[in-house]
């Protein structure tokens, strides 16, 4: 440890030197870069915070849309449901008036031929009758005189 | 002025033994040789020397912790230069900021590389340490502090490269002595402390105004009563004095005693040297950072104590 006053001077300029060169070159861009990195990541936080909101947000009103939508279906099927029962209760109930009209109206057919048919076998029996009573009786029976008769007759089957 | 005998008996005194007696071999063998011829004569010489020769335990330390200096010169004339000492800062010195200047011409915002990643660890460790402890626009004091952290630690740095290798090699080339740790020569160290005196005064005078930091000098610690005034700015100044001193002081005195057992181990056989050797370097990684933030965050509370308004 000899003394040195030369290497002290000359230690004291080189390390002047240094510190001008990292105050120059060193320092200034670094700080600033990590400056702007902060900043960077601050405003990253800030907008992932703004989404996580916004993504609440928006889970919220998608659930809410969900929500009514479920709401308005069970509406409309319940509806579809009561629609359908009454169609189907129109359905049968029209069903069974044309049944009903169709089974009068063939009733009233079969009424009307059976009355028909009776009129008109009343009409053969009385005439067989006649023709019979004629044969029977031939000429004794004035077929006009006992018309009425006949008819009476006739009435009665 | 010295006489021929007294610098050679000087040159002795510095412990130029070791050389001493390869000195005389190459002298003789190359007194007629000059230039490169003469050059490689006296390095094959001591090539030799050191391969051959045992060194006694005291030249060996001796050489060791002997700076280069101008060959015949007095040891204690200061006015000379240590070359090792200036050579080795310098080249340290340059390594560091080049080797962050890099990383900071080539700076983004962005994602950071892996060497600016370790730069920007670097910058914000000190210009956190910087913050704690010093209230005041930090472009200055945080290149500053940056610049002792990185400097003194590559110095101290260099007492992990093995002790013999540097100076033996540099001594057959033709160096006598060679010491690559700067922080072990006093004179390194007081080159710092002594910046930072100057820094703490042009920091009182910037935070308090010249004549307040007159004022501040007279008044401070006792009182502004005139009797005072004398017992307060000599208190001043020996403070200062012993910043200064303890500042260099305590790196070189770490280091010195650090680069000096590292030489003793050097002297024990080659076999059991890995033992002790190995402790202390894996201990000294400690020492290393250590002292070097320490002289950093003393620099720094220095200026803030002379910065601020008490």
């Amino acid at each position: 440890m000899l003394p040195s006053i030369w290497t002290i001077v000359g230690q004291a300029g080189t390390f002047l030197v240094f510190i001008w060169a990292v105050m120059t070159f060193v320092w200034p861009p670094l700080t600033k870069a990590m400056e702007e990195r902060r900043q960077k990541i601050a405003e990253g936080l800030a907008h992932s915070e703004q989404a996580e909101q916004a993504l609440d947000r928006a889970q919220a009103e998608a659930e809410d849309i969900l929500r009514e939508a479920r709401r308005k279906a069970g509406d409309i099927i319940e509806q579809a449901t009561s629609r359908s029962t009454q169609i189907v209760e129109e359905a049968r109930a029209s069903a069974v008036a044309e049944r009903d009209r169709q089974v009068a109206a063939a009733e009233a057919e079969i009424r009307l031929a059976t009355n028909q048919a009776r009129e008109a076998l009343r009409e053969r029996l009385a005439e067989l009758a006649v023709a019979g009573a004629g044969r029977v009786i031939e000429k004794e029976i004035d077929a006009k005189a006992h018309r009425e008769l006949l008819d009476k007759l006739a009435a009665q089957l | 002025m010295a006489s021929g005998i007294e610098q050679s008996e000087a040159s002795v005194e510095a412990g130029a033994s070791v050389g001493q007696a390869a000195l005389g071999n190459s002298a003789d063998a190359s007194a007629e040789l000059t230039g490169f011829a003469g050059w490689w004569a006296q390095t094959k010489d001591r090539a030799s020397f050191v391969w051959n020769e045992q060194a006694e335990a005291g030249d060996f330390v001796r050489h060791h912790i002997t700076n280069l200096r101008p060959a015949g010169a007095d040891p204690m004339d200061p006015f000379v230069w240590h070359y090792d000492t200036m050579v080795v800062s310098w080249v340290l010195g340059t390594v560091f900021v080049v080797a962050l200047a890099i990383a900071a011409r080539k700076v983004t915002a962005g994602e950071p590389g892996k060497w600016q990643n370790f730069v920007e660890m670097l910058v914000d460790f000190v210009d956190n340490t910087v913050k704690e402890s010093f209230h005041g626009p930090r472009n200055f004091v945080g290149p500053l502090a940056l610049t002792i952290f990185g400097v003194v630690f590559l110095w101290n740095l260099m007492d992990l490269v093995p002790v013999d290798y540097v100076p033996t090699v540099m001594y057959i080339v033709g160096f006598d002595y060679f010491r690559i740790v700067p922080s072990a020569d006093i004179n390194a160290t007081f080159g710092l402390s002594i910046t930072v005196l100057g820094l703490m005064l042009l920091y009182g005078v910037k935070g308090h105004g010249l004549l307040g930091y007159g004022k501040e000098l007279f008044t401070h610690p006792f009182g502004a009563n005139p009797l005072l005034w004398i017992p307060n700015f000599m208190l001043n100044v020996v403070e200062m004095i012993s910043k200064t001193v303890s500042l260099a002081m305590r790196l070189f005195g770490n280091l010195y005693a650090a680069e000096l057992i590292f030489i003793l181990i050097a002297l024990l056989p080659w076999w059991i040297q890995f033992i002790p050797g190995g402790a202390w370097a894996i201990f000294h990684i400690l020492v290393v950072p250590l002292q070097a933030f320490l002289f950093m965050s003393l620099t720094i509370v220095y200026l803030a104590l002379a910065y601020e308004k008490h």
